[in-house]
């Protein structure tokens, strides 16, 4: 199902969450609300959830304008950030919680469950409760509670936010994983831009409550439409006024007459990829991001003088 | 919260280290402060409480079983018994339900006035049960407000059971409340929520999710309630009129026992009160613990 949403406003007290926001969202695309904490994407998440009401504009799903229905006739699966367990129930009747509120036979019930605990991989874990699980598990529980119900939407707030690093790039990896086989238009929300390039097809960069731009990962990356955008998503270089990506500087040996001196400050090795922190002449420092082998090449050290060639840098109007 | 059974301090590891260093020396010093402060707690709590509750229990005991039994089977004493029953049966269900949904006004509502409604919720701890009891007759009674009204329609408040009723209600309202307000808070909203995305109405949320989050703390009010409301005297007292065979609660005919010279007969009553409220907490303590722990395993 199509989300759209019109022109929605929302203040809580004098403090403005939400600023005519205007967003349409394809059927069956996988979306991210990417902006940092305060930006108001949780709170556009939530109104489209029904969670929230807006105090002004339409949320429409599917064509139907659902801006005054009740969250639980909108057909939206919500996975929360802390993921909301039902603490007194098992993992089977957190996941049935949907079905049974239905009032569903219970053979279909169980054999759904079953389904979906196969779905996400908790099997034989359906007699436990949630005080018994991991984190990730907490959160592949709430995915499969939130789909039991077949949802037309589903949407997720932060949901690698409170896991450790090795988990959440599985989590992520599965999430892309399972958009693909279920197909379901899938919101998500996060503070990590990389988290948004890797799984998102489309990502709306929000920021003071307003949309800074929507777009494809690799059009916001390669054409920012202004300075919020650029610095978010994907490291930057700030030279006065104008923006330059650390690996579009190329490091040349001092000889170089094309090039500006620079002076190396510090070499960190990333694995892979080497960060180069550099003073120019004129005081300003920037960092590159080059190459193990380049940085083999030419055999960075602290204290070298070299010569930098800047690429034509992005300017944006202010 | 409800802590079933205090969690004992275990005695200090450092003990067993050998030979002295000053390592162990502070931390034998620490065990032996720990080791005061729970004498002092056990002496306080003995003196208080243990040793009046004994000395009640061997007094009832004192002359053997035939004069307690006798005691027990008297007919005032059992229609005390019966009536003390009757009441608490009325007025914790009562203080349960309104008590929950007070709490979930105070934590959950937005509204105007919530601070004036947490201190009226309060008024019952800090008013004295005597003087609710002369309030109650002063609207009940009959020159009060709807006395003259309800007498009309043959309906007598004040010196029967439906005044005693209010005014055990009114000197017990809070626990149950207060009990849940911190449980709620704690629970959040987040629970409830994920029920309303999984398509599930108000009632359903409630009972499905809401009230089972909060049990403990309702349990625990319950809990309170009824011990509270089982050894209500004063406001009963003037309540009631203490008509003997009829609005004498057990608190009552314990006093009008011990003012006759009956001790035996006081002290009977007296542990048969005693006996009721520890068997409330006994049982909550149990179902407590046995749900407990299935469900956290």
């Amino acid at each position: 199902m199509a989300i759209e949403v019109r022109n929605v406003g929302k203040r809580f007290g004098d403090f403005v969450a939400l600023e005519d926001v205007s967003l349409t969202v394809g059927d069956g695309a996988l979306t991210a609300l990417l902006g940092p904490s305060g930006s108001g994407k949780s709170t556009l998440l939530r109104i489209i959830a029904g969670l929230e009401t807006p105090d002004s504009g339409e949320v429409v799903i599917g064509g139907e304008d659902v801006t005054q229905a009740p969250a639980r006739t909108r057909g939206v699966g919500f996975v929360f950030q802390h993921y909301a367990p039902f603490k007194h129930m098992t993992v089977h009747d957190n996941v049935a919680f949907g079905l049974s509120v239905r009032k569903r036979p219970k053979d279909e019930i169980r054999g759904r469950v079953e389904e979906l605990l196969g779905l996400v991989r908790l099997e034989g874990l359906a007699g436990r409760y949630p005080s018994q699980l991991s984190g990730g598990q907490l959160q592949r529980m709430a995915l499969a509670r939130a789909l039991a119900v077949q949802p037309q939407v589903l949407l997720l707030d932060e949901p690698f936010g409170a896991l450790d690093a090795q988990v959440r790039a599985e989590l992520r990896e599965w999430l892309r994983r399972l958009h693909e086989e279920i197909h379901v238009t899938t919101i998500f929300v996060t503070h990590d831009q990389e988290e948004a390039m890797e799984v998102a097809e489309q990502i709306v960069v929000m920021n003071h409550g307003r949309i800074e731009q929507a777009g494809a990962p690799r059009e916001l990356y390669e054409s920012p439409a202004n300075e919020f955008v650029m610095s978010f998503v994907g490291p930057v270089n700030r030279l006065g006024d104008s923006f330059v990506r650390p690996h579009d500087i190329q490091i040349l040996p001092a000889a170089d007459a094309t090039g500006t001196e620079a002076l190396v400050k510090r070499v960190v090795h990333l694995g892979f990829e080497v960060r180069v922190e550099l003073k120019l002449q004129d005081g300003s420092d920037l960092w590159a991001q080059v190459t193990r082998e380049q940085a083999e090449q030419l055999e960075l050290s602290e204290g070298q003088i070299l010569a930098v060639r800047l690429p034509a840098p992005r300017v944006f109007a202010t | 919260m409800f802590s079933s059974g205090a969690a004992s301090i275990s005695p200090s590891s450092a003990g067993r280290v050998s030979g002295p260093s000053p390592a162990t020396d502070t931390a034998r010093a620490a065990h032996r402060r720990k080791l005061g402060l729970r004498t002092v707690a056990l002496v306080y709590l003995g003196l208080l409480l243990l040793a009046p509750v004994a000395m009640i229990f061997y007094r009832t005991f004192e002359h053997g079983l035939e004069p307690v039994w006798n005691s027990i089977t008297a007919p005032n004493a059992e229609h005390a018994f019966w009536l003390s029953i009757e009441i608490v049966a009325i007025a914790v269900p009562l203080n349960t339900i309104f008590g929950i949904g007070i709490a979930l006004l105070l934590e959950r509502g937005r509204f105007w006035g919530k601070a004036v409604l947490g201190l009226i919720i309060d008024l019952p701890f800090a008013i004295s049960p005597v003087v609710v009891g002369l309030s109650l007759i002063l609207v009940y009674g009959k020159t009060g407000w709807f006395g003259d009204w309800l007498s009309e329609q043959g309906f007598q408040v004040i010196f029967s059971i439906p005044g005693m009723v209010i005014a055990t209600a009114i000197v017990s309202l809070p626990f149950v409340a207060r009990e849940t307000v911190p449980v709620l808070r704690e629970l959040g909203t987040d629970a409830e929520q994920a029920a309303e995305t999984l398509g599930a109405g108000p009632w359903q949320t409630f009972w499905r999710v809401t009230l089972p989050g909060i049990r403990w703390g309702v349990v625990y009010g319950v809990v309170l309630t009824t011990a509270r409301a089982l050894g209500e005297f004063g406001a009963v007292s003037i309540v009631s009129g203490r008509i003997e065979g009829q609005t004498q609660t057990l608190p009552l005919y314990v006093q009008d026992r011990f003012e006759n010279f009956d001790s035996t007969g006081a002290y009977t009553a007296a542990v048969v009160l005693a006996l009721l409220a520890l068997g409330t907490l006994l049982a909550m303590n149990l179902l407590t613990r046995r749900t407990r722990r299935k469900a956290e395993g």
